[in-house]
This record gives C-alpha cells, sequence and structure tokens, in this order.
C-alpha cells in the first residue's frame, strides 16, 4: 500500500509508540495481568478496535506484511477500514493469506491455521475485565486479582449451569493464564480458546477504550475455567462442511437461504476458506 | 465452660474514625463516643470478650452504640485500628487474625466464619439465583465440583424451608423473611464454626421474626455453631444467647450470663434498658 507522507509512519508520534511498547513488554513479562497504557486518540472511535491498532502501530516495521480480521473475515467493513489506516500510514504489505503475515490483527476470532513462532497475533478487546461483572469498581477488581480472588467469577459460571445447564459460555470463555491471572480471551468463540494454550506465536490484547493490554507469550499454559465435572468442550462442528472449499471441523458461519429454508455453512476464517479453494481440489463455487 | 479454650477472643479491640487528640485519648467515657474537641469517632473501644464453642453471645446497646461495627471489624469487613483476635482454629489460638494478609484473612472468611447481614443487599446478590448465591460461599473454599454443589445447595435451602421450585430465582423477588433464610443457609453451607449475626430479625414482622430465630436456635443445636448475635432488641436476645454484652458509646458497660442481666443489671443503662422491656 502506498504510504501517506503527511503521517509520521504508523500514525502515532514515536514517544506514544514507545510508551505503548513498554506497556506490551510489562504485559508480556507477567501473562494475563491487565496493563494500563495511556490510550491514544485515533481517527477511529473508542470501542471499534483501537486498543489492537494501537498495539499493531506501536510494533509493526516497515518489512511488516499485515492481516486484518474481523469476525473471520478479511472484508468486513471494519476490517477494510483498520487495514487502510495502518496501510496509508505505514505503507507496509497487506494479506489475506494468515501463514503469509507477520502481524495479524483480529476480532472475534485466530486464524484456522495454527500461527508460528514468527507471528503475533492482536486481539482487540472490548471489555479487558473479567470480573468486571463481579465488581463494577476498578479498585475492587484489581485487589481481587492481587489475591487471586476469583469466586465472583466461578459463582457467574455456576449460575449459567443451574440456569442452562451448562457452565460453559459461548464467546469470550474465561480462561486461566500460567495459573496466575484470570482473563477474558475477547470474545472469540469457545472453539478458539484451545488456541491460546502453548501456542507458538505470541497472543496481544488491547482494550482502548478500557485502556488495558495484557498478553499471553509463546507456550504458556492457558486453561478454560470448567467444573470438575463439566469439562471443557469446543463448540461441535462435527458433520458440517463449508459450502464453498469442503473443509470440514473448522469453526462454520450459517446461513439460511429465505427462499428454499436450506441451512448451509461457509467457513468463518474467509482468508483459509479463499486459500484452500485456490490450492484448488475442493473447489466446488457454483 | 470456663475450662475450656475459647474459640474466638478479642482483646482490647479498638475502631476509631478519625486521628484521636490527648483530649479523647485521656476520657474513655465520652458521649456517643464522640470526641467534642477533634470530632473523632470511636466507634469500638477496648472491647475485649471470648466466645466459646457452641455457645450464643449476645451484644446488645442502643444505635451508634458500636455493636454492628465491632462485628464487621470481627468479619473483616472494617479494619480494626488496634487490638488483638484469635481463632483457636486458626494456628492453635497463636496468631492476631487483624495482623494476616488480605489473602489469610479471605481465607478465614471463607473457611472459619459466616456473616448474616441486617440489609440482606450486603450479604446476598441479588441478581444471580439464590442457588448460586449459597454456592458462593462452597466455590470460596475451594468446590469445584458442579453436581455436588447443586446437592449440597438443594440440601441447605430445604433446611432453612425454601422450596426447591426457587432455587433459580434471584433473591430480590424473594420476600424479607426468605431473603435472611437464604442468607442464613448461605452463611452456614461449610458448617463454620463461628457465625455472626447482625440484627437479623430487624424490619421483619413477629411471626416471621420468630421464625427465623428458630431457624438459628435449631441450627445452633444441631451444628453447634458458636455465634455472636447483635440486636437493639433486648427481647431478641433474652430468647436467643447465653451470655451478654451490653455496649455504650463503643464500650461494653456490662457483661455477664443473660439471667442474670436481665434479672440483675448492675449499670445505670442497662437498668433503664431492662426497664423499658417490662
Amino acid at each position: 500500500m502506498e504510504r501517506n507522507l503527511n503521517y509520521n509512519f504508523a500514525f502515532l508520534d514515536e514517544g506514544s509508540k514507545r510508551e505503548i511498547r513498554r506497556s506490551i513488554l510489562h504485559a508480556i513479562a507477567i501473562p494475563g495481568y491487565q496493563v494500563p497504557f495511556g490510550s491514544r486518540e485515533l481517527p477511529i472511535g473508542r470501542g471499534w478496535g483501537t486498543g489492537g491498532i494501537q498495539i499493531t502501530m506501536s510494533v509493526i516495521g516497515p518489512d511488516d506484511t499485515l492481516k486484518v480480521i474481523d469476525q473471520g473475515s478479511d472484508d468486513s467493513v471494519n476490517a477494510v477500514s483498520i487495514r487502510k489506516l495502518i496501510g496509508t500510514t505505514t505503507g507496509v504489505k497487506t494479506t489475506t493469506d494468515s501463514a503469509e503475515a507477520d502481524i495479524i490483527q483480529s476480532r472475534h476470532r485466530i486464524p484456522e491455521e495454527p500461527l508460528r513462532a514468527d507471528q503475533v497475533l492482536v486481539l482487540q478487546v472490548p471489555q479487558p475485565e473479567p470480573l468486571r461483572s463481579v465488581d463494577p469498581h476498578e479498585e475492587v477488581t484489581r485487589r481481587l486479582h492481587g489475591d487471586g480472588e476469583y469466586t465472583g467469577i466461578w459463582v457467574n459460571l455456576f449460575e449459567r449451569y443451574l440456569q442452562t445447564g451448562s457452565a460453559l459460555r459461548g464467546a469470550d470463555h474465561p480462561v486461566l493464564t500460567d495459573g496466575r491471572y484470570v482473563m477474558n480471551p475477547s470474545p472469540i468463540p469457545r472453539y478458539d480458546n484451545p488456541k491460546l494454550d502453548h501456542a507458538e506465536c505470541l497472543y496481544l490484547f488491547g482494550a482502548g477504550r478500557e485502556k488495558k493490554i495484557y498478553a499471553v507469550p509463546p507456550y504458556t499454559k492457558v486453561e478454560s475455567l470448567t467444573f470438575d465435572d463439566q469439562p471443557f468442550r469446543r463448540e461441535d462442528m462435527s458433520g458440517r462442511k463449508c459450502r464453498l472449499c469442503g473443509a470440514e471441523n473448522v469453526y462454520f458461519d450459517e446461513f439460511f437461504d429465505a427462499a428454499t429454508g436450506e441451512r448451509m455453512f461457509q467457513c468463518s476464517d474467509s482468508g483459509f476458506c479463499k486459500k484452500r479453494r485456490e490450492k484448488g481440489g475442493n473447489c466446488h463455487e457454483e | 465452660m470456663k475450662n475450656r479454650t475459647p474459640v474466638l477472643e478479642g482483646s482490647h479491640i479498638t475502631v476509631r474514625f478519625g486521628d484521636g487528640c490527648p483530649y479523647c485519648r485521656e476520657h474513655t467515657e465520652l458521649e456517643k463516643g464522640r470526641c467534642p474537641v477533634c470530632r473523632t469517632i470511636w466507634a469500638v473501644r477496648d472491647v475485649s470478650f471470648r466466645l466459646y464453642e457452641g455457645e450464643i453471645l449476645g451484644i446488645v446497646g442502643e444505635s451508634g452504640s458500636g455493636k454492628s461495627t465491632l462485628l464487621k471489624t470481627l468479619y473483616f469487613d472494617q479494619p480494626a485500628t488496634s487490638g488483638d483476635c484469635r481463632i483457636a482454629r486458626y494456628h492453635d489460638g497463636q496468631k492476631n487474625i487483624f495482623d494476616t494478609s488480605s489473602q489469610q484473612k479471605r481465607y478465614l472468611r471463607n473457611h472459619l466464619m459466616g456473616m448474616v447481614y441486617q440489609n440482606p443487599i450486603l450479604g446476598l446478590r441479588m441478581k444471580i439465583s439464590a442457588g448460586a448465591n449459597v454456592a458462593e460461599k462452597l466455590i470460596a473454599a475451594g468446590n469445584r465440583n458442579a453436581g455436588s454443589m447443586i446437592g449440597r445447595t438443594e440440601e441447605l435451602l430445604q433446611h432453612v424451608e425454601i422450596s426447591l421450585d426457587r432455587l433459580r430465582d434471584q433473591p430480590r423477588y424473594f420476600s424479607g423473611g426468605m431473603q435472611q433464610r437464604v442468607q442464613i443457609s448461605k452463611a452456614t453451607a461449610n458448617n463454620p464454626p463461628i457465625l455472626f449475626l447482625d440484627e437479623v430479625t430487624t424490619g421483619l414482622d413477629l411471626s416471621v421474626q420468630a421464625k427465623v430465630l428458630d431457624l438459628i436456635r435449631s441450627i445452633q443445636k444441631e451444628l453447634g455453631i458458636a455465634m455472636m448475635i447483635v440486636s437493639h432488641d433486648l427481647s431478641v436476645i433474652r430468647m436467643m444467647s447465653d451470655r451478654t454484652m451490653v455496649m455504650l458509646g463503643g464500650r461494653v458497660v456490662e457483661e455477664g450470663l443473660t439471667d442474670q442481666i436481665m434479672e440483675d443489671p448492675m449499670h445505670a443503662y442497662t437498668q433503664t434498658l431492662v426497664n423499658s422491656l417490662l
């Protein structure tokens, strides 16, 4: 992408980037701990991925390749605008192939292809605090984190179990990072939770509105919280097949054809789906 | 009873709001516990007591006498300014529980104590079900088995006569008496040796009061929990407690067997209190 020279490289000024990088290092040093940082103003409203953008802007270099995903899709409005903003202010190469990218910024999904040690996944987080539903006060929740007092989160899971018969949440199911801090994995589907555990890549989480950065370094133990007699289960994707690329055992989006009443599935990770189709083989697009 | 070691022993507990001044340090008998010079409030002043196994200790006093503050201090809702408190089952009573870390305090609260507040909002989460409220105490004590917790919760709620079809209802839709009963089953969920009851029957009508008090009595008989009951209502104290402490202006003015205090009050304040009852 062509770089717009009216802006500093990666939009933010060097001092801001340095401060954010320091917070990132702090976060990596304490897995799962939420590091406060001075969230900057961006030409995109808070709550629209500004935490992720600031992390990406701070760590990106001119030789990096960028991929931006929104709910698995490379072409949704949000993904396109963010890619355009970062692309025009840095001039970096962009891609839709997660294997080619050095930095992947994502909302609500972790790509299907396992990420490598030289890759960074930046996740946009709306609500970083797993204890927020337990207590609205920042002072109290920090104290609870300090004491490792996570009873409130377990009570919420128990309440879910009592009311619905399952303690598992659809998205944003809380995880225990490195045996110490409970964290929100950003609203990724429960299907993606196991990908955080002992991953090769670095996961960075940015919450712009809430002004917090946290991280899961490579090869860190990440356990999803579950009761002893209620084992963790991913969403059941068996018996489903992508209508475009024929993939099985991936996370699917579900469609209904209103006219025929037909139920269809399609890979939620559009880059992955596109790559499979380009390689040929299972392609049966109409 | 005298020979036994107390389950809970407090000595010289003081809770002060303000820094104090030479005047109020000198004068212990301040009106309403408030210093006229520096306006420091001595909510609890130099209170010592012993709570023995399986006994009910009543604390009576007018409003503002510091009885609730004392209970909140013992339950770590309110930090003590100074003083010493020991629990027999915690390091054999060799450690002052006020001097422990916040994690240790949480441990003590979750494993060795239970609290029933006057206002159920303090003791219960109003927007989650009664069942999950009771289970909170079990989870806090380290239980991570959902099936066994549901079993125990049902058992506890049945014991306080709450029908199981209300298990999944939120306590904010319950009546005041029911909320108190949920609080009681939550507080006793993991059989703590000590239970604090802060004005549990205030604001309930007489028949419900009697029911709640009966329930507390039966739980006490059954489990042998040592209890501290705070009330401004002397009839509650007379019905429930074995021994009674009378508080005035943050200090204990009289202490003894409940019958003795009722029949033969020594302190002028206790005399007016007992007279007003009759």
